[in-house]
């Protein structure tokens, strides 16, 4: 009752200018109150700083003062330019920067997303014993601090680490993994007898990187970092998996049972399908934060060996901070910024265009048509 | 409003007042009345704990005999807290200037060019005061310095069978002794793979990164080329190993664990005998390519620019670049002193070091003009993969950046 009373009340309060009167009247002003240390925290600690950055972005500032000074002044897009397509060294080192993080997410996104449903529907199957035991262990590595797993990373993937013991246990030698800076696609391409840098892929194709260069692929060095992050976040991508997994109802597999769907029809007809949603916020997520790889970048060296590990959100923070390109630096970041919002919106039009009616109700519509087939079967 | 309105207001108010109050941070609370100087900061970037214990006894008696307070702080990444320090506007009142970033630092107006007037200032080695000069001026005072000689693992040396006869004194000598000393578990020759240890390859050939007057780039010079081949040749035959491949932060550790026989370090190479006391090793010269050539390295004091506790802080500097202060820093951590005289006393006291005082006479300083810093990150990151890399290709690039930073200073 009182649910329908309240909107009741505050239509008969906008109709009526007079103020002062009735239980909701100042309600405007203390909910301003009230969202206000939020609003100005938030205004404070983040509005205000990446404008300040944008401005940066923009500006000379030498990192002396505040960067809103009379002697700061208005470079227009100068520090895009010497990033984008100066041709200089910055313009080469982003290039790089970019070039190992596009590998790294085309490597670790479909991966993650990969493991984490298998992960999913591993535990949520009724049959398996221990399924508390086995979501707990799972999920661990996500709530470790990443601190701590590359620190361990570093022992195990050390060159006579735990990883190259087992590997010679095995017979084989193992690569010296942190200071490896080939590519493995060059390792690959070395095996057929493709020598470095072949005149066919030798001219400069973007950002004053070679064709070579960018079908490099990612580095002995990145792939332990590629292994550690779906390592770490596999684990949290399953439990959003797992919760949309136990939404979809029993009756809904019964049904697919019932139909005569095999484990792979029902998986890839079914629930999947009823997955997508999730998939997209998992997608979107692992995107957003594989773009942004810093920690585990920082601890392994900053991009070493050879630059193959570093990344943009890393090159940002070393421009700014050691080499005191404060504007290039600031630069980097609203074109990593730039990047992730692209990509995102790009995967939102994919995921979409194939849209539920389509993808959603065609084995919908399939069981329905069985349905009808078998039930008219039954009636001959 | 009613009661409870005005128990929101108040709770919302404080809420906010205690936010504002966990900012700021709590100024004032020093006991100082009798002195005339301000507490202060001193940051530094520490070889390890011999180094930042001397440094905070130096700066606490100074600080005793002045009524006042000196906060030393070791930093795990100088470079960057600078910068933070000084975008912030609130950089240390004193601090390590390494010699890779003077001129950066200099020309982007961040130092307080002090060293000028100081009554100690001709004490100096010329060759140091000029590496902590720019457009003329004479910014800050060396810290000390360092030169670079071969560290050498005398009971490995002697397990080859290698006795001071074979001290290699050219590349040749280098390579053999190298070969001998690689075994199962040790590799024979390690040092980081860095311009600032394989620069010396290529000053030893002949080469170097600027023309005589400094005003072109020499980098892809023949000279330059052979230098780097040499390494290459002792990489691709197994006997020289870069720390990282080592399970070692740097090439002193791996030393000191056994994993390298031979290292290229500089005197600071005395601080691992409180991790490794059983190490015994013997410092010799660089061995010479075409010619005799080391680095040398150094860092400053330095005082930011507007600075408001200046006057305390040069007057500590005083203190520490005082020979007899000098003289104590090389008791704990090998350092050279940057004085003359101070020098002198130190290669009788230290024979051990003979070696790195006397790399003083031919040593140059790596190439360090504004704007160089990046670009020798960037050859550093290139020269990790020396061993499968082609020296030219690494080193034209490194023409092309070097000259176009060194253009951009004009």
């Amino acid at each position: 009752m009182t649910a329908n009373a309240l909107p009741h009340a505050a239509r008969r309060g906008d109709k009526r200018p007079t103020r002062g009167n009735g239980i909701r009247s100042g309600e405007g002003r203390y909910g301003w109150l009230f969202t206000a240390p939020a609003i100005i925290i938030i205004g404070v600690f983040l509005v205000l700083p990446i404008f300040l950055a944008l401005w940066v972005s923009v500006s000379d500032w030498s990192g002396l003062g505040s960067p809103i000074n009379s002697q700061v002044g208005f470079v227009g897009a100068k520090n895009y330019q010497s990033v984008l397509t100066a041709g200089g060294l910055a313009e080469q080192t982003f290039g790089t920067s970019i070039r190992n993080n596009l590998w790294f997410v085309v490597f670790v996104v479909p991966l993650q997303t990969a493991i984490a449903l298998f992960l999913a529907v591993q535990v949520n199957r009724r049959l398996l014993r221990a399924r508390g035991f086995f979501r707990t262990a799972f999920y661990f590595p996500s709530v470790t601090s990443a601190v701590a797993i590359t620190g361990i990373f570093i022992f195990l993937f050390a060159s006579s680490g735990a990883v190259n013991q087992i590997i010679a246990a095995l017979g084989g030698t193992g690569p010296t993994w942190f200071a490896d800076s080939r590519g493995i696609f060059h390792i690959v391409a070395s095996w057929f007898g493709v020598g470095n840098n072949p005149p066919a892929l030798s001219g400069t194709a973007l950002l004053e990187l070679s064709w070579w260069d960018w079908l490099s692929g990612p580095s002995v060095a990145m792939c332990v970092i590629i292994i550690l992050v779906v390592f770490t976040t596999s684990g949290t991508f399953m439990l959003l998996f797992l919760a949309a997994l136990q939404n979809i109802g029993g009756e809904i597999e019964e049904a697919a049972l019932v139909d005569g769907a095999g484990p792979f029809r029902k998986f890839f007809g079914v629930t999947l399908p009823m997955l997508k949603p999730i998939l997209f916020t998992v997608l979107t997520l692992g995107l957003i934060g594989t773009w942004q790889i810093f920690d585990q970048i920082y601890i392994l060296g900053g991009g070493k060996p050879a630059n193959t590990t570093l990344t943009p959100a890393f090159l940002a923070y070393q421009t700014s901070f050691k080499s005191l390109n404060w504007g290039d630096g600031a630069a980097i970041s609203f074109i990593l910024f730039a990047i992730i919002v692209v990509l995102t919106a790009l995967q939102r039009i994919i995921l979409r265009d194939r849209s539920n009616k389509e993808r959603l109700d065609k084995p919908l519509a399939r069981l329905l048509r069985d349905d009808s087939i078998r039930s008219n079967g039954g009636a001959q | 409003m009613n009661t409870k309105g005005w128990v929101a207001l108040v709770a919302a108010a404080g809420l906010v007042a205690s936010l504002t109050g966990c900012s700021s941070s709590s100024s004032g609370s020093g006991g100082t009345d009798t002195s005339k100087y301000t507490p202060m900061t001193l940051m530094i970037g520490s070889s390890g704990d011999a180094e930042t214990q001397a440094v905070q006894a130096a700066a606490s008696s100074w600080a005793k005999a002045n009524k006042t307070k000196v906060t030393v702080t070791a930093a795990s990444d100088l470079t960057q807290q600078l910068g933070q320090g000084f975008s912030g506007g609130n950089p240390p009142d004193l601090f390590y200037m390494s010699w890779d970033q003077f001129q950066t630092y200099a020309s982007k107006k961040y130092l307080d060019p002090y060293a000028g007037q100081q009554a100690n200032a001709s004490a100096f080695y010329p060759a140091l005061k000029s590496a902590f000069s720019y457009g003329g001026k004479f910014y800050c005072e060396p810290k000390d310095f360092s030169t670079l000689g071969l560290i050498i693992n005398t009971d490995k040396w002697a397990a080859a069978g290698l006795t001071d006869a074979d001290i290699p004194k050219d590349w040749a000598g280098l390579e053999s002794a190298a070969k001998k000393l690689t075994t199962g578990d040790t590799v024979g020759l390690s040092f980081g793979p860095e311009y600032a240890r394989m620069g010396v390859f290529m000053n030893q050939a002949g080469g170097s990164l600027l023309s005589k007057d400094g005003k072109k780039v020499t980098a892809d010079s023949a000279a330059n080329v052979a230098g780097l081949e040499e390494v290459k040749k002792l990489a691709t035959e197994g006997v020289l190993k870069f720390p990282s491949a080592l399970d070692s932060g740097w090439s002193g550790e791996a030393l000191g664990k056994g994993k390298a026989a031979m290292v290229i370090e500089g005197p600071w190479i005395s601080g691992l005998k409180t991790d490794y006391p059983n190490l015994k090793y013997t410092v010799a010269e660089l061995p010479a390519g075409k010619e005799k050539s080391t680095f040398t390295f150094s860092n400053c004091w330095g005082i930011p620019a507007q600075s408001k506790t200046s006057a305390e802080a040069q007057s500590l500097v005083k203190s520490l670049t005082s020979d007899a202060q000098q003289l104590k820093f090389s008791a704990a951590f090998g350092v050279i002193p940057s004085t003359e005289t101070a020098a002198k006393e130190y290669a009788t006291k230290y024979p051990g070091n003979a070696a790195f005082v006397k790399g003083n006479d031919y040593a140059v300083s790596p190439v360090a003009f504004a704007g160089a810093a990046t670009v020798i990150t960037d050859f550093n990151s290139q020269l990790e993969g020396i061993a499968t890399a082609d020296p030219k290709t690494i080193l034209a690039s490194l023409q092309k950046n070097l000259q176009a930073a060194l253009d951009a200073t004009k």
